[in-house]
């Protein structure tokens, strides 16, 4: 350790270079961003839906509950451009109104999953040893079923409301977040600045939060647009199975599940929210996959 | 090799006895009144207590836990609560029914995209490579039940080609393809998202070696080169992918199967959990991990056997 330390000593420290090429880096990484079509588009779209879930009330033509008795399952038309569901409730409305529990739920559960992972992963990573063995063993298992399954079982016991979806997602990426974490720790610990730190006699603590955490944001916020993705991915499916959001919402996913009655007369109740949740999903994959292509190279 | 395979065994084992204690903290420790959450609100403290006893669910939770457990590998599975049958058979016919629809998506999309992941490597940067790409990941982050209910109403609502409820088909090909396909459509666009681009990424990071140059240098013909030395190598990353897939298959069956109304074992679970019966929730999902633990153990020793790196080293 002590030879690794004396031949790399000419090296400049790493605090303030490093802050240097940070922002230098974050501005480089964003323009290349916006020279990429697919990132164009999926962010365009994205933020579209961002703007939506907080303005829709501004936007949508009538209230997404307002019912109409003898407006029932009326096709588009030009008074109701995605016609009416089987209430008489506008589908337009309901579509420009259904995007904000999900886009309210994917980033609270993300962010949940990447404190707790973050933090899991950083003790485990750094300190090794028997927790680290045993942890990982706990997350293989947890990894062993799929995740919709476990959401089933909890909250088909639980109840659910949108702070239980929210906090089991959360719990659930936890340990999937923790693996990413741990495995660029364990590249970091080996590194020659934590071996100053440690020579400096800084703590452990002091170590994982100050000087391999700057280091690995860039895994991080990675793996939290992955996460996010999954989030909403996740979040549908389980108002879909109507344990998520319950209704009236205008939730895109629990208006599909509650639509499919009707599917064989009136498609439109489902075709619009099915596609507007198809345009969301897959604008975040068009960014997460030029977040990842552009960040690794 | 063997010292490799006993490590890896045991470790699947370890894995199997944590799995069984999520799942029995998750449904009957978490819950907390087990009693109270099958009957309501409504029914009395009495009533509660009574159905507790009968369950069994007064007794300490240790006890409760080596009960299942030891039973469950006695394949005594007890009987389900709402349907009165043994949970066994139940749950058996069931899982024989999702594997059937799970072997013919993976059956029907694995070559293609196999061979379309390996296309895109060969073309790489070109229009083809970029559509295949952009096609795959978008099947990628599509939800089941939105790709399911739109296939539904284009291909059976407005076509009529496909029933909109699907049933065990009989052994006639042509009641296999129209009770199957539209079920195992929203599992075929996952995989294929996945597949493709793990086959894409191995062939791509072969192309470059060396060792494929030095094939292409010494005059070998092109497809020699791709079948006899790239190919091999290149597709064992994704032969891991897929059993990883063949397990996850399990998790988007809750919701096809519960779009189509095909009776499988991931109908089973949901039905299971809203309707709160624990022996055959608790059967079902351990069963469920049992198998992705038992093909991932497989990839895993697939992969050693084709890779005498991993197994040495």
């Amino acid at each position: 350790m002590a030879q690794t330390l004396d031949t790399t000593a000419p090296q400049p420290s790493n605090d303030l270079t490093a802050l240097q090429t940070r922002g230098g880096r974050f501005r480089e990484v964003m323009a290349e961003l916006f020279h990429s079509p697919a990132f164009v588009v999926g962010f365009v779209v994205f933020v579209f839906w961002v703007v939506d879930a907080i303005f829709w009330q501004s936007i949508a033509p009538q209230s997404p509950q307002a019912i109409h008795p003898f407006l029932t399952l009326k096709p588009p038309s030009t008074s109701h451009w995605f016609g009416t569901d089987w209430l008489g409730r506008d589908v337009f409305a309901r579509v420009l109104g259904g995007s904000t529990s999900i886009l309210e739920i994917a980033p609270l559960a993300t962010l949940l999953g990447i404190l707790g992972g973050t933090a899991v992963g950083l003790v485990t990573g750094f300190y090794g040893g028997a927790v680290d063995t045993l942890t990982m063993r706990l997350v293989d298992a947890f990894l062993a079923f799929p995740l919709i399954i476990i959401a089933v079982l909890v909250l088909s016991l639980l109840g659910s409301s949108e702070i239980t979806v929210i906090v089991l997602i959360g719990v659930i990426f936890t340990p999937v977040v923790s693996r990413t974490v741990r495995s660029v720790v364990l590249v970091e610990r080996d590194k020659e600045y934590v071996a100053a730190a440690r020579l400096r006699g800084e703590n452990g603590p002091y170590i994982m939060v100050f000087e391999i955490l700057p280091n690995i944001t860039s895994a991080i916020i990675v793996e939290a647009t992955v996460r996010v993705g999954y989030a909403i991915f996740t979040a549908a499916t389980l108002s879909f199975l109507s344990l998520g959001i319950q209704p009236p919402s205008p939730d895109w996913g629990l208006t599909i599940a509650e639509g499919r009655t009707y599917l064989s007369f009136a498609p439109w109740v489902v075709i619009f929210p099915a596609l507007a949740l198809a345009t969301l999903v897959v604008s975040i994959n068009l960014i997460v996959e030029s977040v990842q292509r552009v960040v690794n190279s | 090799m063997t010292i490799y395979i006993v490590k890896r065994v045991l470790l699947a084992l370890i894995t199997l006895v944590l799995v069984s204690l999520i799942i029995f903290v998750a449904a009957e420790v978490l819950p907390g009144n087990i009693g109270r959450t099958i009957l309501g609100h409504f029914a009395t403290n009495a009533q509660v207590q009574a159905i507790n006893v009968k369950l069994g669910l007064n007794r300490p939770v240790l006890e409760r836990y080596w009960d299942w457990i030891t039973s469950f590998i006695r394949g005594r599975w007890g009987s389900s609560y709402s349907l009165q049958v043994p949970v066994f058979g139940l749950v058996m016919r069931r899982f024989l029914n999702s594997i059937i629809l799970g072997a013919f998506a993976l059956v029907l999309i694995v070559p293609v995209s196999v061979g379309l992941g390996v296309v895109a490597a060969l073309r790489r940067n070109h229009f083809t490579d970029r559509a295949i790409t952009l096609v795959g990941m978008s099947m990628l982050a599509l939800p089941e039940f939105v790709t399911g209910v739109l296939a539904l109403i284009v291909l059976s609502i407005q076509f009529h080609w496909f029933p909109v409820s699907s049933v065990v088909p009989s052994a006639n090909p042509v009641s296999i393809v129209r009770n199957l396909f539209l079920p195992a459509l929203p599992e075929m666009v996952l995989i294929f998202g996945y597949v493709s681009r793990m086959a894409r990424a191995g062939t791509v990071e072969v192309l470059e070696s060396n060792y494929v140059r030095t094939a292409v240098l010494k005059g070998l013909p092109r497809s020699r080169v791709l079948f006899r030395h790239a190919l091999r190598n290149s597709l064992l990353p994704t032969i891991t992918v897929i059993a990883v897939q063949a397990g996850y298959l399990v998790g988007s069956l809750v919701v096809v199967e519960t779009i189509f109304n095909y009776p499988g074992i991931g109908n089973l679970i949901y039905t299971a959990a809203l309707s709160h019966d624990q022996p055959v929730l608790q059967a079902a999902v351990f069963l469920v991990a049992l198998v992705y633990t038992v093909t991932n153990l497989t990839a895993d020793l697939a992969y050693a056997a084709l890779n005498p790196r991993v197994r040495l080293g």
